[in-house]
Parts: structure tokens; C-alpha cells; sequence
């Protein structure tokens, strides 16, 4: 049985970021997460943090919301984002007039915007189409959301909060409206669990309409899916977007050292639905293509799809219209004092989410210091640095002791990095697997896709006592089970042909398709 | 051999492609007193485990593993009549297999056959795989992997795809008597990061597996024998595992590992070695860019060499372009496509249907089933069912309706089918088709 002050159901950007907001007003918390840090739409997204151009049409106050708080992020988590610099670009065929329209919204939410000329715009990047008809540059720029919440949890960590991955709620005990305590399930040992809190807070994105139903509230929520490519080198140096009504394709995101091209808007029913598409892959390619023209023959990593929750109150038209903004749910019509949702919203905003449910909670718990998260930057913290495309190969060519070898070459991950990751996780009371450092570091995530690294941190893991005995291939296979999801619908070409390798390597080679099971039948 | 005139090389048979089973059709063929040119890119010996599977695995959906791969054969072509061992009979696919092992035994290159029946071998992951003949370095492992007496892996300090406690960890319930050591492999140091090839070059020098076995020995303790990576020279590997055996005083035997694969190197540059010796022409590094047919209903090859573009006229081609890695298909967003002549490729209809939604699907990806069909003498088949050329073959794993990955049929496929090709080269060109 563990007590706390607040349960926090979710470890994406909102779970983490109020877990850092909570234990900074000293308050004691528990972050339950059913898979591992962002693996839901946090890490599922474009890594972008918004001027607020791109909501000047649908959504004023969304989009003054982004500007705020991307100019605040910049100053309290510098580390965790490059600032880019964005385009809004119209091609041939687009709507002349919406294009136009555009400075004069931007100005209405305070916008800083400056149109230049399509001659210019394609000096500044040259991969832009030759049809391109108007171009205005924003501030723009990417966010790691990864190094943002596992840095957020780490400072929450060492203010005492505890995180519990891979650890599902299955139900709430309740008395007098009040939720007085929550049964957990250990997702790897299936270990049973009881939390008993003060307060519960509802940070399950896409899943919060089911912890919702858990606590007997009703959530109206819609699943929107986003489909997202990966490209195998960097293709500008700034956000490009589509001046025209949000559709498929319409935004390129540089990420360190790729290019991430999205998105799509599919309606899904189920969750077990959060996988890129062949179709969607090709979708995307194709309406990106109109911006960037070599988009139609780059080879591209992988994809990812992230889900966008969408909580309907009730009017608006397509997807692409319901809000951005957020939503903070104190569930007194449910008849609940102590259970709160917050849901929707952007990573951009993702601070102010956490600062509005925190003020809530503390509210309701009788805590009246004021939030930090403002005024206080977020520390970088050394084992939650490993996300960034081209960290690991600086540090390492900077200084590397004699014998710290790279276990990852596409991306230059080596292996003190990788011990230092498992150290981390070790400390944070969680075990460590392969799935749970490649989230951390850089492993699998250049082209071979883990074909090589995935088997070296493995090997590793074995000579230094992390593993043993065949818990190892059962991760690989999960290692490549995970990454296949992504690679499926990018298989043509270069991409195709280093797959090709993988399964020639990994099944042909050392049988992991064939179970253990019938393997040891063998005499 | 094969001749220059002025408008570049000709040649009465031409192979395109040096992976298995281009290596293959050469053999065969200067077995037959072929003129012939065999040309490719290497890097196949890279991948290559050096053990040559016939069948491993059959039905993929049940995963059933095969410890008896004729029978498994006869499952398969009874089952799928149009699997490329459906073209050759088991006897010639036995007679082709026993030439191979015979011109590699010549060559200096031993490898051993568990009676009719495939060996299980234990891989760098510590997973255990079947395959039919495999070199005589790895038969002792085998031999003790059924045994399951004591028994010592050894890996090396600095070495990151092979880890002689996580082969150990992975087999311990099933063999509890095997232990494992690391130790620096001698000479190594001072050197971080060490590789299979360069450890394999270090052991052509007879001193080094002197003091690797002074290493080692103290380390015995009650193990009946020695496993290791797979390092046992490039080019006198019969010699250098029986000075090594020797000296440690126990069986010893090789674990494959992942790629650079030494034992995949040593078939590969054994071959490439011995071929122009009987009377081969060899181009290695060297990638056939064009291909078109003459008036004549010969063929004309261009290729680009260090000197330029060269081009070799020959009567009939084998090709031998392997799949997507060897770039013999080639695959845009839409369309699987043939490199080199644009053959007809039999594909699923759409992207969509390549591959299945888990990885390690037991069917298997429905694109590695994807390829060239073929007549019974190995020749393409136009999408109407005609023979695309009647001089042009196909061989290896280029061809349709089989999927060598997940089978583990690679070796046997590229064997038999080069055999096959081969012969009915010799028995067209006596017909003078061609």
C-alpha cells in the first residue's frame, strides 16, 4: 500500500510538467504511467513549439495562449528547444485571399509575423517549391518533448515525487464522493497495487475518457489520430507550414538532425488503432511534396501516429476545427470532490495546463504556495539528455574514455551514455530494459532502425548483469515488434532494403520470429 | 577463358551477381569447362553466415522446425508446387550440394553433413538454429550442444555484438553445465574495440593462436570443450583449428556471429581465390549497369570498371542479382520492380499488402514471396507465362513463391537452383539454342 498527497495518472507532458509544478509547491505526489514516459501522443507529435500562427484562424486565444507561453518556455527550458524560426508558405492553387489574410490575424493575437518575398523564402530554404506564391516568417521553433518530460520528472524525482511505469489503474475505491484510494496493476509482473490518495488527477490524454469511467465521470471524448513520417536526413533549417486551412501534410518540422513531415486527421474508434498507415504515409508524402518537392523521393526513417483527445462539448465541425485549447475538469456534477481531468491543449502550452490543474489541486488540498515553474528554469539534468539528435556524437567526439565504445553508430550513442541511462532508471526505483533506454537515448531511432544497436545494448546489458537468462531476446523481440509499427509504412527503397538486413539478420539469421518454446523441442 | 576483342569481352556465359548463389553457378560451371564470367559487387560474404541451410523451418504458420529437411521438402513442394525446389529433384539437388562440398573441400574449405539430417548450432543471440552442412570449425558445437557436458564460451574483451554470457544466460535451463569467460585477445591490449575480421587476420599468423591458447587453457577447468566467435583465420583455417585444438587440449568449435561474418568471408574469398585458376573470368566490385539484347539474340553488358564503361558480349546470361539488399529488385512506393532487364515480378497488388502488421508475423511478409517466376529450366517468364529469353536464367533468391528468410532454405535455393540453371545451359547450348 503506497499513500501520497496526489495520484497523477500519466506520464506524458502534462502528468510530468504537474508533477514538477505540484513537488515544486512542496506537495507529494505519485505519477502512474501504463506504458513509459510520453508514450502516448507527447511523444507522438511534431516536437513543435508554437508562435500561435497556425491557430490565428480557428482559434485566437489558442494561439495567443502558444505565443506566451513558447516565449516563457524559451526562457525557463532553453535546452530542451532550438529556435527555428518558421515559414508559412501558400503554393499554386492555394487560397490567394486566406493567404493574405494572414498577417492581419497574426497581429490580432499579438503575433510577431514579416512577409517576405517567395524569392527570399526559397534563399532561406532552398528544398521550398519553385510555386511557392506568398511566405511570412514566424517565431517558430522545435521542442525535444522527451528531454522535456523525463527532465520533468527527474526534478520531481528528486522533490520526492515517485514514478511508477508500466503500471495500469484498474479501478478506484470510493466513500462519500470522495476517491480514497486507486488499484493498480504492474503491466510486466502483474502485480497488484493500492495507492491511497488525497487528490487524483486525470492526465491520461487519450485515455482519460477511460480513467474517467473508472472514477464513475463521464468524459464526451473523440479520438483524432495523427499520422507523422520521419526523414532520414535534416531538409530545412526552419518550421515550414502550409498557409491554408489545416489538411494532410501541411507542416515540416526539423528535429536535430531529421525532418519530421506531418500530419494526417483520422477519426479512430478504438485505441488499439494508434498505428501509422501505409495509406496515411503515402497521404502525407504526397501533400507535402506540393511544399517541398523532394519530399516525393526522400527516404524516410519511420512513422509514428500519436492521438489527439478530443473532448467535444458539444458543437464545431471537423476535427480539424474542435479546440486546441485545454480543458481542466473539477467533476463536481459527477458527484467527485477530489478527482480532476485536464485533457487537450498543446506541448507548447503544456506548462500553463500543469500550472492551472496544479492551482486547482493545491486549492482543494488547502496549499497555497504559488507556482514556480514560471520563474524557476527547468535544471538539465545529465541522464535525460541523451533524446537529442546529435547530442550523444559531440560529447563523445569532445571526450570519451579509452574503452567507451559506441553501441549505437548510426547515432553515435555510447555505451557510458547507455550506462548512464540505466543507472538513472535504476535510481528512479524502475527496472531498465532495452525499450526503456532506446526511449531515452538515440538507440534505434537512426536508420538501421536497431538492427545492429538493438543487439549490441543487448549484449551489453547481459556482460554487465542487467539481464538475464533469455528475458533478452524476449526484449529484442519487443524492441523490434515497437519499431516495426513504424517502419511498415515507409517500406520502399533505402528504407526497404536496410529492413530487408533486419529480418535477414534477426530472423533468418538468429530465427526470432520462432518461439523459444520450439526451439528447446530441438534435441 | 574469356576473350577481349576490340569491341570489349565476350563470353558463352556470363553471371551476373557474387553472392551464394553466383558463387555457386561459377563452381558449377568451371566443373563443366564453361567459358564463363562471373561479375558482382561483393559484400554478400559480409552477411553470409557460411553455413548453407536447405530447409529449416516448414509450415511457417505452425513453425515447425525441421530436423529432417528432405522430408520437409517434400512437404513443402507437395504444398507449394511453385517453390523453386519444386524445379529440381531432391537426387540433383543432393549430386549438387555433394560438387559444392567437394570443390570446397579441394579449395580447403571442410564442411560436414549430420548424416541426411540438419545440425543445430547455437547463434550469438543464444538462440539455437538448424542448417544442413556447415563448416567443420562449428561440428563440435553441435556435437556438444546435444551432449550438454561441460563446456566453456569465450568472447573477447572490447568485441559489441557478441556476448559469451548472454549465449550462456539464454541457454542456462537447457544447459546448465556451460560457463562462460571474457578475455583480451592477444596482441589487443591496448586497443578498445576489436573485430571479428582483424582477429581472424591476426590468427593467420601461428603465434598469435599460440599465445590465445596459453589464454585460454588456464580457463578450462572441467569443460569437455571450447566455443568462440567465429575467428579462425580467412585462408588456412584447416590448419589454424587444428593447431588451436591442439593446443587448448579440448574440442573446439566456432559461433557464428553477427556481420562482418568471418566464416561468410572465408567461403567468399576461397572462392574468389580459386576461381580464375580454373578458368573463370572474375570481375569483383564491379556492378553490370545495362543489359540489352543484340540482333543476334546474344546479349551485350555494359559495366563500369576504373578504366570506364566496358562492355561483354555473351550468348547467355544466369542472373544472380539476389533481392533487395544485392539490388537485384528494386521497390519505388508503388511497384517491385526487376534491376536489371525489367523482367516481370510477380507482387502483391499494393503496398499495403508487403508486409504483415507484427514483424515477426509466422507467415512471413508476403514481399519476400515476391519475384521472378520461371520455367523449369530457370528461365524468367514474361507476365504472360512465355519465356522472357530463351538464353537468360534466373537463380538464387531473386525468384518468386519462396521465402528463404523464414524457411531458412537461402543456401539450398541458390545451390540448387545455379546447379539447375547450369545444367540446362550445357543442355541448350548443345541443342545450340543459343
Amino acid at each position: 500500500m503506497l499513500k501520497t498527497q496526489v495520484l497523477i495518472i500519466g506520464g506524458g507532458a502534462t502528468g510530468t510538467g504537474l508533477a514538477r509544478d505540484l513537488a515544486l509547491r512542496g506537495v507529494q505526489c505519485i505519477v502512474v504511467e501504463q506504458g513509459d514516459i510520453n508514450s502516448g501522443a507527447s511523444g507522438a507529435n511534431h516536437g513543435l513549439l508554437h508562435s500561435g500562427g497556425r491557430y490565428v484562424f480557428t482559434d485566437s486565444d489558442v494561439a495567443a495562449e502558444c505565443r506566451v507561453e513558447a516565449e516563457l518556455l524559451k526562457q525557463m527550458a532553453p535546452q530542451c528547444i532550438e529556435s527555428t524560426d518558421g515559414l508559412f508558405v501558400a503554393v499554386e492553387g492555394d487560397d490567394e485571399k486566406y493567404a493574405a489574410d494572414f498577417p492581419k490575424y497574426c497581429s490580432a493575437c499579438d503575433i510577431p509575423v514579416k512577409a517576405i518575398e517567395p524569392r527570399e523564402a526559397r534563399e532561406l530554404e532552398p528544398a521550398l517549391s519553385s510555386k511557392i506564391i506568398a511566405a511570412y516568417m514566424v517565431q517558430d521553433a522545435t521542442i525535444d518533448p522527451f528531454m522535456l518530460s523525463l527532465q520533468n520528472i527527474f526534478q520531481a524525482g528528486q522533490h520526492g515525487t515517485t514514478l511508477l511505469r508500466h503500471h495500469k489503474v484498474t479501478e478506484f475505491h470510493k466513500r462519500n464522493r470522495q476517491i480514497i484510494s486507486a488499484g493498480l496493476v504492474n503491466m510486466v509482473s502483474g502485480e497488484n497495487t493500492i495507492v491511497e490518495a488525497d487528490q487524483v488527477v486525470n492526465a491520461a490524454g487519450a485515455w482519460s475518457g477511460e480513467i474517467a469511467a473508472l472514477a464513475g465521470a463521464h468524459i464526451k471524448i473523440a479520438y483524432s489520430k495523427g499520422t507523422l513520417l520521419v526523414t532520414h536526413s535534416r531538409i530545412t533549417s526552419r518550421v515550414i507550414n502550409r498557409l491554408r486551412k489545416p489538411d494532410d501534410g501541411d507542416i515540416l518540422v526539423p528535429g536535430g538532425t531529421v525532418s519530421i513531415l506531418g500530419t494526417t486527421s483520422v477519426r479512430i474508434d478504438s485505441l488499439d488503432q494508434i498505428f501509422p498507415t501505409v495509406r496515411e504515409a503515402d497521404r502525407v508524402v504526397t501533400e507535402g511534396a506540393a511544399m517541398i518537392p523532394e519530399l516525393e523521393s526522400m527516404r524516410y526513417i519511420r512513422a509514428y501516429a500519436g492521438v489527439r483527445p478530443l473532448i467535444r462539448s458539444g458543437t464545431g465541425n471537423g476535427d480539424r476545427d474542435a479546440s486546441r485549447g485545454f480543458i481542466l475538469l473539477d467533476h463536481l456534477s459527477d458527484g467527485l470532490k477530489n478527482f480532476t481531468t485536464i485533457s487537450g491543449g498543446k506541448l507548447t502550452t503544456y506548462r500553463y495546463m500543469a500550472e492551472k490543474t496544479a492551482d486547482l489541486v493545491c486549492n482543494r488540498l488547502g496549499v497555497t504556495r504559488p507556482c514556480l515553474t514560471r520563474t524557476n528554469p527547468l535544471p538539465p539534468a545529465a541522464p535525460c539528455s541523451w533524446t537529442e539528435p546529435g547530442i550523444a556524437p559531440r560529447r563523445w567526439m569532445k571526450k570519451h574514455a579509452p574503452g567507451d565504445l559506441l553501441l549505437c553508430e548510426c547515432e553515435m550513442v555510447s555505451t557510458s551514455a547507455v550506462d548512464n541511462v540505466i543507472a538513472s532508471l535504476k535510481d528512479q526505483g524502475g527496472n531498465a530494459d532495452l525499450t526503456s533506454v532506446a526511449l531515452r537515448t538515440r538507440v534505434g531511432k537512426g536508420a538501421c532502425q536497431g538492427a545492429f544497436c538493438g543487439f549490441r545494448v543487448s549484449a551489453h546489458m547481459y556482460n554487465t548483469g542487467q539481464l538475464q537468462t533469455d528475458k533478452g531476446i524476449h526484449d529484442l523481440k519487443k524492441f523490434f515488434r515497437e519499431r516495426w509499427k513504424g517502419l511498415r509504412p515507409v517500406l520502399w527503397d533505402g528504407q526497404l532494403i536496410q529492413t530487408e538486413l533486419t529480418e535477414a539478420l534477426h530472423c533468418g539469421f538468429l530465427g526470432l520470429e520462432i518461439e523459444q518454446e520450439n526451439q528447446s523441442d530441438i534435441p | 577463358m574469356t576473350s577481349l576483342d576490340n569491341n570489349g569481352l565476350t563470353s558463352d556465359l556470363t553471371i551476373i551477381g557474387t553472392g551464394m548463389a553466383g558463387m555457386a553457378g561459377a563452381i558449377f560451371a568451371a566443373n563443366r569447362k564453361i567459358k564463363t564470367l562471373l561479375i558482382g559487387n561483393t559484400g554478400a560474404g559480409n552477411f553470409a553466415s557460411g553455413m548453407f541451410d536447405l530447409l529449416g523451418v516448414y509450415p511457417l504458420e505452425t513453425r515447425q522446425m525441421r530436423i529432417d529437411p528432405w522430408a520437409g521438402i517434400d512437404a513443402l513442394i507437395s504444398e507449394n508446387p511453385k517453390h523453386p525446389y519444386a524445379r529440381i529433384k531432391a537426387r540433383s539437388l543432393m549430386a549438387a550440394i555433394d560438387e559444392l562440398l567437394a570443390y570446397l573441400k579441394n579449395a580447403g574449405l571442410d564442411y560436414c553433413i549430420d548424416g541426411k539430417l540438419n545440425s543445430t548450432v547455437i547463434t550469438p543471440a543464444g538462440t539455437t538454429r538448424l542448417s544442413y552442412a556447415i563448416p567443420a570449425s562449428m561440428i563440435n558445437g553441435a556435437k556438444a550442444l546435444k551432449d550438454k557436458k561441460a563446456c566453456l564460451l569465450v568472447d573477447f574483451h572490447g568485441m559489441k555484438e557478441y556476448s559469451a554470457l548472454q549465449i550462456v544466460s539464454v541457454l542456462q535451463k537447457k544447459w546448465p553445465a556451460l560457463k562462460a569467460a571474457s578475455v583480451t585477445f592477444p596482441g589487443y591490449e591496448n586497443v578498445s574495440e576489436v573485430f571479428t575480421e582483424s582477429m581472424a587476420r591476426a590468427l593467420e599468423v601461428p603465434e598469435t593462436g599460440k599465445a590465445l591458447a596459453m589464454t585460454i587453457k588456464p580457463l578450462l577447468g572441467n569443460a569437455k570443450s571450447v566455443g568462440m566467435p567465429a575467428i579462425f583465420g580467412l585462408y588456412k583455417t584447416r590448419h589454424i583449428f587444428k593447431e588451436l585444438e591442439m593446443a587448448i587440449g579440448v574440442p573446439l568449435f566456432e559461433i557464428p556471429t553477427m556481420p562482418p561474418s568471418v566464416p561468410g568471408l572465408r567461403l567468399m574469398e576461397t572462392v574468389k581465390s580459386d576461381l580464375p585458376a580454373r578458368g573463370i573470368t572474375t570481375f569483383f566490385q564491379n556492378r553490370v549497369t545495362a543489359a540489352e539484347q543484340t540482333a543476334d539474340g546474344k546479349f551485350l553488358l555494359t559495366f563500369t570498371a576504373a578504366t570506364g564503361a566496358q562492355k561483354i558480349k555473351t550468348k547467355a546470361i544466369i542472373l544472380a542479382t539476389g533481392r533487395f539488399l544485392g539490388k537485384g529488385l528494386y521497390a519505388d512506393r508503388h511497384n517491385i520492380r526487376e534491376a536489371l532487364f525489367d523482367l516481370s515480378v510477380v507482387q502483391p497488388d499494393a503496398r499495403d499488402q508487403w508486409h504483415q502488421k507484427d514483424f515477426l508475423d509466422p507467415r512471413g511478409h508476403r514481399i519476400n514471396t515476391a519475384g521472378v517466376e520461371i520455367d523449369a529450366d530457370f528461365r524468367p517468364l514474361d507476365s504472360s507465362g512465355q519465356i522472357a529469353f530463351p538464353n537468360l536464367f534466373a537463380v538464387g533468391t531473386i525468384l518468386a513463391h519462396q521465402d528463404w528468410m523464414r524457411m531458412k532454405c537461402g543456401s539450398g535455393l541458390s545451390i540448387a537452383s545455379a546447379y539447375a540453371a547450369v545444367n540446362a545451359f550445357l543442355k541448350n547450348s548443345k541443342k545450340s539454342c543459343f
